[in-house]
């Protein structure tokens, strides 16, 4: 069954219209690949940030390496500014078991101590499985757990929020 | 020995799980060490140059036949995966093959290792090595092949592939020359079949009728005896090394004669295409197959092969090891 999912664009503006005024004006914006990245592109021009913005693929942090391999299409984290002292903003598109944030926080240390990070999530669907909270929620959802809360791009670049069958589940 | 045994490198899905030998890889196997290859390329930049994909895990470099560089490099790459590693150099001379290979292999795994990365004389050690462990159903140890006599050198044909790649963009617009001592390369055989199954339209041979293998057209490769035709036009030149013990063998006349005809000057150089890059597995010989002006030159891209070389088999090495085993 599909659950209602609410509009991402629109959410996407209640999300930086929560984070306006509590962000850092020096934070950096770092997004998650893939729906991670696109929501700090996007978060980092709507709020007039867009001189530090940077990217991280979580691929070689995971922790279910041992079970499922190492994931085809692992692409190069970016990140062309100091982390050591910088204020954080890490984005990711949907906020679930916390295990994807864990590596990432995890990955921006090998990078250098950064000042603080915080936490922006366009979606929070509950199911946490590590103590990580989100500093800015767009939206929160109840999904039932066998769901995987999808974000993708039309042809127009606009965002879209779907649901599909949990692989391996 | 390998074309008799069944390919055991592949896994129950066609995933990599032991690397052999780059005959009969499928492309999208190659292309997925090289996509791969990409991020850890980046990892050299950071202030940790580690991930910990291979925590807790033991790499043994099995050397029965030496090598500085390459188990420098394999050192390098299980290290930056955060692996523990392990080396051991093995005189071909002390074991009297087949059998005691396969028992340093068991005992080595009753020390639970997760990897080998081995090199040896013989053509086909590798494979032995690797049907062995399958066999006895160590279904999570691998193996990577690091040179078996004249047979193969499959990570150092990845790199190859990768430094063109790198350089050049894309495979199918490319004309490659191979240059040198083709019959007794391993690292020629991969490459060129490499290159091959990744769509390279124009491979070619350049080497006197003593140095090229019987049967390389059946690759989809042209042969050339004279050099200036041979690199004329090309993107990409491969020069390979002559190994001297070779001129014992009455395969050549001499050094210097050699030089003239194949080494690589700026004069012959400029025959190719002006952006071509140059290409060399090590250990250089100056002075017999490639001039210092074209070695150190701007073309040269010897030293960025050294450091790809380590993503490339960090991209190896963790792909093999997050598989899930081989067939059964």
């Amino acid at each position: 069954m599909t659950p209602m999912l609410p509009d991402a664009e629109a959410t996407l503006t209640v999300l930086a219209d929560r984070m306006r005024g509590g962000v850092a004006p020096d934070a950096a914006f770092v997004g998650i690949y893939s729906g991670g990245a696109w929501i700090a592109e996007r978060l980092a021009k709507m709020l007039g940030q867009e001189h530090r913005v940077g990217f991280l693929d979580v691929s070689f942090y995971r922790d279910d390496y041992e079970r499922a391999g190492l994931k085809a299409n692992a692409r190069r984290s970016t990140l062309d500014f100091d982390v050591a002292g910088a204020t954080i903003v890490l984005v990711d598109d949907v906020l679930f078991t916390g295990r994807s944030v864990r590596a990432a926080i995890n990955e921006l240390f090998d990078y250098g101590r950064p000042a603080a990070i915080e936490l922006a999530v366009l979606v929070d669907r509950g199911g946490r499985e590590l103590p990580v909270e989100a500093t800015y929620v767009g939206a929160r959802l109840a999904v039932a757990r066998n769901l995987d809360i999808v974000l993708s791009r039309d042809a127009g670049g606009q965002l879209v929020l779907g649901a599909e069958a949990r692989a391996g589940d | 020995m390998g074309a008799r045994m069944r390919n055991p490198q592949l896994g129950k899905d066609g995933e990599l799980t032991h690397l052999l030998t780059l005959e009969g890889l499928p492309e999208a196997v190659i292309t997925q060490v090289l996509d791969t290859a990409v991020p850890f390329a980046s990892i050299g930049e950071r202030e940790v140059k580690k991930v910990p994909l291979l925590r807790g895990k033991a790499v043994f470099n099995i050397f029965f036949e030496n090598s500085t560089r390459t188990r420098t490099t394999f050192e390098i790459a299980a290290k930056r995966l955060s692996a523990d590693v392990i080396n051991l150099n093995i005189g071909a001379s002390s074991t009297s093959k087949g059998e005691s290979v396969l028992d340093t292999i068991d005992n080595l795994t009753a020390m639970d290792a997760d990897i080998f990365v081995v090199r040896h004389s013989e053509s086909g050690a590798p494979h032995l090595i690797a049907a062995h462990l399958n066999a006895i159903g160590r279904r999570h140890v691998h193996v990577v092949n690091a040179g078996d006599g004249r047979h193969q050198h499959p990570t150092q044909g990845l790199l190859d592939l990768f430094t063109i790649r790198h350089y050049k963009h894309d495979f199918r617009n490319l004309s490659v020359a191979v240059v040198g001592d083709v019959l007794h390369s391993r690292v020629a055989r991969s490459l060129i079949q490499g290159l091959a199954t990744v769509g390279t339209p124009d491979i070619r041979v350049v080497a006197p009728n003593t140095l090229v293998p019987a049967r390389v057209e059946s690759l989809g490769v042209r042969v050339f005896n004279d050099m200036r035709e041979g690199i004329k036009g090309c993107d990409v030149v491969v020069m390979l090394r002559l190994q001297s013990e070779r001129m014992r063998g009455a395969l050549l006349p001499s050094v210097g004669e050699y030089f003239k005809q194949y080494g690589l000057t700026p004069e012959k150089l400029a025959l190719a295409k002006p952006d071509a890059i140059v290409m060399h597995p090590g250990p250089m010989n100056r002075g017999v197959e490639i001039d210092s002006a074209v070695a150190d030159g701007e073309r040269s891209v010897i030293l960025p092969q050294v450091t790809f070389g380590i993503a490339v088999r960090m991209a190896v090495m963790s792909i093999i090891a997050g598989s899930q085993g081989p067939r059964t």
